[in-house]
């Protein structure tokens, strides 16, 4: 089930995960039970991933978070939004981003 | 930007996880303890749970947490937890969630005899993220403790086992074969195969190290539970052919003899080991004094990145390993190695005759030598195995 984004929210990593930068990637690593489907599943984020996973930071809204890519990016807000609004999805369904405050 | 997988996963172990370059160490492996709660016939660790001296001698838990923030920071993502037996220690689950909070998966090497609600609780809530292994030694409460001369010992283990089970914690199980369980193999495994909770399938332990510790008796016990050549080569065929094809596509894929070169077994980088007393090790089980690199002086990534690599540069020196072991086609199948000279002979590189007899047999049956030839003796050795294998 599709979780629904307000960008009016803050979000940041959840407590149930471990993220780790080695090496130049970023590692998400499950701290407690049902974060990922098997036991020994690590995650990984693609370079888009990458660069709004660390905006995700739980400091302000998610629109600020949008505006800032936009403008380092030098791209459409729309284009943007539909990148942070689809990983953060894909976050939200693994608990690996939560809501903040 | 663009929109397409941000996620990816990446299952068992870490292979497709980096793109650039490795991690300075991929794993490191703990013996919290030598001491253990069972008395097994055939281990080379074990001291008794109550020993004071190793006990008072052990890295303290803020000792080791340390040493775990330093491995993380040098990119390790998962770390063995073994012993002896290491749920003897009382400050276990704190360093285990201090791994865990780190962002480190744990290989917990345990028999189970001391999981209690409360810790498989914890597993359940907070995965170690790899398996746990569990040795088990005898299918009967009569056998088990045959091997491990601890009363009572055999119902803790399935206790253990069933709170591991009932917690939806996912364990292996492991079988060694023992006089006292040499015919149990096939209804162990099958015993194992129904346990709720345990995956993949179950290995066996069957050629054991000496103790490295001369005088206490203890490595001649052992020496007299060991299987010989032939009687490995039918255990191992008990499943049918397969582990011997395997052998000979081995020795087919492992290239030429050793030379001079005593470290050939791990990848730089892959993984290191640490005593319980802070020493840092090769490997788990290589204690010679010359191959030790003591972390109360100096830093995981000195002995990672310095010590260990030049460890890794040293050359053999005795006649025996250069006459044999330099000149031998089956390194692939032997498991000579300066961890088995270390535990035989206190030495680096003598060669040891018991898994030499192990992995001639092991020819022998794989059609890569004839009975009674020696493998250093046989020119192109490596080029007999490849044409036996058909690659």
């Amino acid at each position: 089930m599709k979780e629904k984004i307000d960008l009016g929210r803050v979000y940041g990593p959840s407590d149930d995960v471990v993220v780790r930068e080695i090496e130049g990637e970023i590692v998400i690593v499950p701290l407690t039970s049902g974060i990922g489907d098997l036991e020994d599943e690590l995650f990984t984020l693609n370079e888009t991933g990458r660069d709004i996973w660390t905006r995700i930071d739980g400091s302000r809204p998610l629109g600020a978070v949008i505006e800032d890519l936009a403008k380092d990016y030098d791209a459409p807000d729309g284009l943007v939004r539909r990148d942070v609004v689809g990983i953060l999805q894909e976050l939200l369904e693994r608990r690996m981003i939560v809501e903040k405050g | 930007m663009s929109a397409k997988s941000y996620v990816r996963k990446v299952i068992s172990g870490e292979a497709g996880l980096w793109r650039s370059s490795k991690p300075v160490l991929a794993r490191l492996d703990i013996e919290l303890t030598d001491r253990c709660n069972n008395d097994c016939l055939h281990c080379s660790v074990n001291l008794p749970a109550g020993d004071v001296e190793a006990r008072a001698s052990e890295w303290t838990a803020a000792r080791w947490k340390a040493l775990l923030d330093e491995a993380a920071g040098l990119g390790c993502l998962v770390v063995r937890l073994t012993g002896g037996e290491p749920l003897l220690r009382a400050d276990f689950e704190e360093i285990y969630l201090h791994a865990r909070r780190l962002g480190l998966r744990v290989m917990l090497f345990t028999n189970a005899t001391l999981v209690t609600p409360r810790l498989a609780r914890l597993l359940r809530d907070v995965p170690p993220l790899e398996t746990v292994e569990v040795s088990v030694y005898g299918l009967t409460e009569k056998s088990y403790e045959a091997v491990t001369r601890a009363r009572g010992s055999f119902a803790a283990c399935r206790r253990g086992l069933g709170l591991l089970g009932e917690n939806g914690v996912a364990f292996t199980v492991k079988g060694a074969v023992l006089p006292p369980t040499r015919d149990e193999a096939d209804g162990l495994e099958a015993w194992a195969a129904s346990l709720p909770g345990r995956t993949g399938s179950t290995p066996f332990a069957t050629l054991f190290d000496l103790r490295s510790q001369p005088g206490d008796g203890k490595s001649a016990l052992i020496a007299g539970l060991r299987m010989g050549g032939d009687e490995f080569v039918d255990f191992s065929r008990r499943r049918g052919e397969g582990a011997v094809d395997e052998w000979r596509d081995f020795c087919g894929r492992s290239g030429g003899a050793r030379g001079d070169r005593l470290f050939t077994c791990l990848p730089s980088g892959a993984s290191a080991a640490v005593d319980p007393y802070g020493r840092l090790q090769y490997c788990l089980g290589l204690r010679h004094p010359d191959a030790v690199y003591d972390l109360a002086s100096g830093s995981l990534r000195e002995g990672v990145t310095g010590f260990l690599p030049r460890l890794r540069g040293t050359r053999a020196s005795d006649p025996a390993y250069l006459e044999r072991c330099g000149r031998c086609f089956l390194k692939g199948l032997c498991e000579q190695c300066p961890a088995k000279s270390w535990a035989e002979h206190g030495t680096l590189d003598t060669p040891v005759e018991y898994f030499c007899g192990i992995a001639h047999a092991q020819a022998v049956a794989a059609g890569l030598l004839d009975r009674g030839e020696k493998a250093w003796t046989v020119r192109d050795g490596s080029k007999r195995a490849k044409r036996r294998t058909g690659s």
